[in-house]
């Protein structure tokens, strides 16, 4: 079986994960919602479910914990984290800036807001801050073209963005007051 | 005031509620499907609408619906797509938000029509709060009896739920849409067979847009007649329209087809004009997939006419001097804006979301990407520009899904109406580069 390519220690957990028995008792309610032998397709659902409970992101554990919960082969799992963008396969910071910069996006300046943020938060596009509070990444169309421009924070949008909004959301994340 | 009949009561306080959303007439279209008519009646009801596909392709949903293979003892599934991920387009998010019963409602009595016992709703996986929305919405359909077992104690039985994607362009086409619902890659399958016979698990599948399915809502309770009385000719009906780019007031409206593309964009009561008091350069009037349109063509055609804003006329003039509706992503252009730029963006666009089959689109769209970058950075020639304008020769017809000729058309489209700014970029590498295209002076003046 093929095995997937990782830096040996950043995409590992030291630890086994395991959910609650709340998510857990979610996870079920999924896969309850396929028919009998079909529980393969609450797989992104469940990868969406395990990256918010293990961190942030899936790990070679987290991913081989999912398919022993959905009985299928670590690569069907492999697969599906690796294709699909939202899925952070290395560690992330805690907050993960995904500023779109697509057309619509682009034609009222998105290029300056993410030029923006680097020069604020001292990084670049790609990487996360040294204390781990932030990674700033780019993403195409979120489907907030006429609030642009934009950027997701987990499952929240702020739209019509400035740079004194920025200033103030980098602010309320730091502060740990998210209740945008 | 055009006629709104999707978004009629999205200013009502509480209308994402069952409660209200009940008292405003919600769910009246279940009890009449369900209580006086057969299944074939419905369908036969979206027929006479003529409405049409609203999430890109246009094609009639009444005649879609005709095609489902109906096997005996075969489970059928209407699976709804809320991917939305065109860029442009953000109006099925607009009425998920706004009004999530009016998309429960259409699932149930277009389920009914189609004879399905479970159906679906694959939402984008960036609209994570939306899918909270719908399933608070379904808890409520269920919980007041419209969705379950025995609905309105008629033996029919219907489960609904929302499955999220994972960030993939590609999985808003319907076969990869099925893909990724059964778990796996965003591959798109080649047809035949269609999902009409074969579509989610090898059963008979209709996938169907948004806007698509809330449309039945109306077309059950007013007639399909009556529907087709709304808009011009064979574009019947309203339609979201998301408004995008330089304008002063973007945003998602609800038109009645054919109005004018010029009423649309400076009247009062949609765009309200450019912004900045700049001037239009250009629109893409239908989602990043389709073909740029120069300002001398935005409002009227080729031959003169005003251009309306329908299927037809839209796509007046063909590729030469038309475009399309697509999925109605409205993305307006000020004069300061690069068409280089832009087009670049999108080829970008593409080459990210190529799901990697075909070669055609995996290495023409990289390439694309490419060549453009090289002339938007001033290190282009002439000869990329004309390479580029043939490009979709090469894809176009040899890929399994659209997308690739999705990439390649809004490229050769920009090279035909604004060859000399491609041009500029090569023969003044210089002064183009100091422009600062693209890049609206913060604060952004858009509201
Ligand atoms: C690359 C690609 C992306 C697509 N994305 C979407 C989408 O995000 N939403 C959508 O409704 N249809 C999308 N479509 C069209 C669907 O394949 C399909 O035609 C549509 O969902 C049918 O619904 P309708 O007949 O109600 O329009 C896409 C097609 C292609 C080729
Ligand atoms: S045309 Fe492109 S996106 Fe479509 S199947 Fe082929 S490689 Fe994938
Ligand atoms: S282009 Fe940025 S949200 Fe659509």
């Amino acid at each position: 079986m093929s095995s997937h390519k990782h830096t040996p220690i950043s995409a590992r957990h030291t630890e086994k994960p395991s959910f609650n028995a709340e998510q857990m008792a979610e996870v079920q309610r999924v896969i309850a919602q396929y028919p009998e032998g079909k529980s393969k397709s609450a797989l992104i659902r469940i990868l969406h479910m395990a990256e918010e409970a293990f961190g942030g992101w899936l790990s070679i554990e987290t991913m081989d914990y999912v398919a022993e919960i959905l009985k299928i082969q670590p690569i069907e799992v492999y697969e599906v984290a690796t294709f699909y963008t939202m899925f952070n396969i290395e560690p992330v910071g805690k907050y993960v800036f995904e500023v779109c910069h697509t057309g619509p996006c682009m034609l009222v300046g998105s290029d300056n807001i993410i030029t923006y943020i680097e020069n604020k938060l001292g990084i670049k596009v790609g990487e996360t801050t040294k204390d781990g509070l932030f990674t700033l990444k780019t993403a195409e169309c979120l489907g907030a073209c006429g609030y642009a421009p934009m950027l997701q924070c987990g499952k929240i949008f702020h739209e019509h963005l400035t740079p004194e909004k920025v200033d103030q959301i980098i602010e309320a994340y730091r502060s740990g007051n998210t209740n945008f | 005031m055009g006629r709104r009949i999707l978004l009629e009561h999205d200013n009502v306080s509480g209308i994402e509620t069952y409660e209200v959303y009940r008292k405003q007439g919600g769910y009246r279209s279940v009890e009449k499907a369900i209580k006086k008519m057969s299944p074939e009646q419905v369908v036969e009801e979206v027929q006479k609408s003529g409405l049409r596909g609203r999430g890109g392709a246009g094609f009639p949903t009444g005649m879609k619906w005709s095609f489902i293979a109906k096997p005996e003892g075969v489970p059928r599934y209407l699976l709804c797509n809320a991917d939305e991920s065109e860029p442009g387009t953000f109006k099925d998010r607009y009425l998920m938000e706004k009004i999530p019963h009016l998309l429960i409602e259409g699932m149930i009595v277009s389920s009914y029509a189609l004879g399905c016992n479970q159906s679906y709703i694959y939402i984008r996986g960036e609209y994570m709060w939306i899918l909270d929305i719908l399933e608070k919405a379904i808890a409520e359909a269920y919980a007041n009896g419209w969705l379950g077992k025995n609905i309105l104690g008629s033996g029919f039985n219907l489960d609904l739920s929302v499955a999220p994607g994972g960030g993939a362009y590609i999985c808003g086409e319907e076969t990869a849409l099925i893909e990724s619902l059964e778990g796996k890659r965003g591959n798109p399958r080649i047809k035949p067979p269609f999902p009409a016979v074969k579509g989610l698990w090898g059963c008979p599948t209709v996938v169907n847009n948004v806007e698509s399915i809330a449309a039945v809502v109306p077309i059950v309770n007013d007639g399909g007649e009556e529907y087709a009385k709304i808009g011009l000719g064979k574009s019947t009906g309203t339609k979201l329209i998301s408004a995008s780019g330089n304008l002063v007031r973007p945003g998602v409206y609800e038109i009645e087809m054919g109005i004018t593309v010029e009423e649309f964009i400076y009247g009062d009561e949609w765009c309200r004009g450019i912004a900045n008091g700049k001037k239009l350069k250009a629109c893409v009037p239908g989602g990043s997939s389709v073909p740029i349109l120069p300002h001398y063509l935005v409002c009227k055609t080729a031959t003169g006419e005003d251009r309306l804003m329908t299927y037809e006329s839209l796509a007046d003039g063909g590729f030469a001097s038309g475009s399309m509706l697509g999925s109605g992503g409205f993305i307006v252009f000020d004069e300061d804006q690069c068409v280089v730029r832009n087009t670049w963006n999108f080829a970008r666009f593409y080459a990210h979301e190529s799901c990697g089959q075909c070669s055609p689109c995996r290495e023409g769209t990289g390439w694309m990407e490419k060549v453009l970058n090289r002339l938007e950075h001033g290190q282009g020639n002439m000869r990329d520009i004309d390479l580029l304008a043939e490009i979709n020769k090469k894809i176009e017809g040899n890929t399994i899904c659209p997308l690739g000729d999705a990439a390649a058309w809004p490229v050769a489209a920009a090279i035909r109406h604004f060859r000399e700014e491609f041009e500029w970029h090569v023969n003044d590498r210089e002064t183009s580069q100091k422009r600062n295209y693209g890049l609206v002076k913060e604060p952004s003046p858009i509201k």
